[in-house]
């Protein structure tokens, strides 16, 4: 019996209707395709995109050039230079990012003691020559300066649980 | 007469189906392989040469991306050898945590692994299939760790931050109105750990559609049953691990042998094959899946019930919330030696293996009691799996050669490191 139910399941190609059965439901579920530059995927607060310099509410630039961002990074994409202000504050002078060396980890975020550097959740950039990828300070205040309404709100939000 | 001489072949580097860039060189008899010699190293990163330079915490997203197709578990045994030769005790909430996000990522290699193979065999669909359920792991990493492959989340000691409150959810747009996204948004409606029940709850119906479209299926079968047979004896002497090892039919998983983390408190079955040939690995693999299902099932029920700390209160080995570093000097002073200096671990050596996706992962550390490690050796499964490429594929079709590659589950990040 066993023998011939297999032979005419092998015959009647049944393995293969249900396999087609499969895709043919399918046909009919809804679609889980986005079109991606119109609409996007949900994309968390915690989300590490392209780095951002902030400010303070008053304008002043949250950097002081600790420095330990530049310590912490794994790839050494970071360079900092600082100098004393006339105001007799130290900040950086230099504070550049070579996008392609950076390995996305997070961790001058982590390391920042006054949420100066931060990652958004840009990714869509790009360069279009060499060297257009190595962000100095006024590209990445620019990016924070555009963004910090949702910079600031996704800090919020994540801030019980750092 | 001209002496008839075999045809010798070279396979990749950018052959689509050799899983990344593996240099196959094969000599061929009419259509038979006779000897297959993988060259590898294209992909070779020097990773454990730059763990010397980096500081402790400075390597775990290196580690990362060596397998980039299960990408947290390969941090585990990373930290896991730290914490052992720092002697600390990780809390039990990060325990469970890591060994949920490990079955999370074993589940994302094996979709990667059995939708991949069954490509290059020729089931076009799977893959489809098998990335849908993809999308939705890689949603979970981002939520948690804050990157879609790349989580540089394990930390010594513990994990870097708890699992969120709240899933980022789909927005209503021209593509798609009101209905629709709440429709898409209903298991996004509460938090991480609600979305991750969900999804173990579908997840066995999706289990039943793949083997609905491969397990019977005869193409399937053809291309795999007996194909690269190793027996159980050769297995164990090529140094398997994994399901490799699993398929021959060696009942070996470190989750049970040596437990680690929370595995002994976890249950769970190990499956093992038969006959030790690439359908066997298959049925392996895709019953590992409904396992690892079990377990994050296990794992939501726990951390759902039990809040608490996910790292080390130790302020020497792990950095204080930024709260408190921003409100006492003394935290401050710690967090600021942390990210510069870095922990100075205990001189000595250590070794720390898991259970990866692909077998066992291992590091080897020695510690001068710098802040650096004096020597890392990463011990990958791939490796050990792909130097058995020319035992298992002679004697085989060329277009065999593919499946084989294919049930290896090799990944070149892994294997060059």
């Amino acid at each position: 019996m066993g023998a011939l139910t297999a032979f005419f399941k092998s015959l009647f190609l049944k393995e293969l209707f249900q396999g087609l059965a499969v895709t043919g439901r399918h046909l009919f579920v809804r679609k889980i395709t986005v079109q991606f530059p119109e609409e996007k995927t949900p994309q968390s607060n915690r989300f590490r995109g392209l780095h951002a310099l902030r400010r303070y509410p008053n304008g002043e630039e949250r950097c002081i050039a600790c420095k330990l961002c530049e310590a912490v990074c794994p790839a050494m994409a970071i360079t900092i230079e600082s100098a004393e202000r006339e105001d007799a504050t130290r900040r950086t002078t230099r504070y550049d990012i070579d996008l392609i060396k950076c390995i996305y980890c997070g961790f001058c975020e982590e390391a920042c003691p006054v949420d100066a550097i931060v990652m958004t959740r840009i990714f869509e950039y790009h360069g279009e020559k060499p060297g257009d990828l190595y962000y100095t300070k006024q590209m990445l205040l620019a990016v924070g300066d555009k963004n910090e309404v949702q910079i600031a709100k996704d800090r919020a939000q994540d801030a019980p649980y750092r | 007469m001209a002496e008839i001489q075999n045809y010798t072949l070279n396979f990749g580097p950018q052959h689509p189906a050799a899983h990344g860039v593996l240099r196959l060189v094969l000599e061929l008899d009419g259509e038979m392989v006779v000897r297959a010699d993988p060259h590898i190293g294209l992909l070779h990163r020097a990773t454990e040469k730059l763990a010397e330079q980096k500081t402790w915490l400075q390597s775990v997203p290196y580690l990362d991306r060596l397998d980039y197709t299960s990408m947290l578990i390969n941090e585990h045994p990373y930290v896991m050898a730290i914490e052992r030769l720092l002697g600390i005790e990780v809390p039990l909430r990060a325990q469970y945590i890591r060994v949920l996000f490990d079955e999370i990522t074993r589940i994302h290699n094996h979709l990667l692994s059995i939708g991949t193979q069954a490509l290059d065999v020729g089931a076009m669909t799977m893959v489809l299939y098998t990335f849908r359920e993809r999308e939705d792991i890689v949603d979970m990493m981002e939520a948690t760790t804050g990157a879609r492959m790349h989580g540089a989340y394990y930390r010594p000691g513990g994990v870097y931050r708890d699992l969120p409150g709240q899933m980022p959810r789909y927005e209503v747009n021209k593509f798609k109105n009101a209905k629709t996204v709440k429709a898409l948004n209903e298991a996004r409606s509460g938090s991480l750990l609600d979305f991750i029940e969900d999804f173990s709850n579908r997840f066995p119906g999706y289990c039943d559609d793949y083997e609905t479209l491969l397990t019977d299926n005869r193409i399937w079968k053809q291309r795999l049953v007996d194909i690269g047979i190793v027996s159980k004896e050769r297995a164990l002497q090529r140094g398997f691990t994994g399901p490799m090892l699993r398929g021959s039919g060696v009942e070996w998983d470190l989750r049970k042998k040596q437990p680690y983390e929370v595995y002994d408190r976890l249950d769970f079955d190990i499956p093992v094959g038969v006959n030790g040939d690439c359908y066997d690995r298959y049925l392996v693999r895709m019953e590992e899946m409904r396992q690892a299902n079990r377990i994050i099932k296990q794992c939501v029920a726990w951390l759902r019930d039990n809040p608490g700390p996910v790292i080390v209160d130790n302020h020497k080995v792990a950095p204080p919330s930024r709260e408190k570093m921003k409100g006492n000097m003394e935290e401050l002073i710690h967090h600021f030696k942390l990210f510069t200096e870095g922990i100075h671990v205990p001189s000595g050596e250590v070794y720390a293996g898991i259970e990866h996706a692909k077998g066992e992962f291992g590091v080897y550390l020695i510690s001068d009691g710098a802040n650096k490690p004096y020597r890392m050796k990463l011990r990958s499964a791939a490796f050990t799996h792909l130097s058995a490429m020319d035992e298992m594929s002679k004697g085989h079709m060329i277009a065999d050669a593919v499946t084989i590659i294919g049930t290896m589950d090799i990944v070149f990040g892994d294997v060059d490191r």
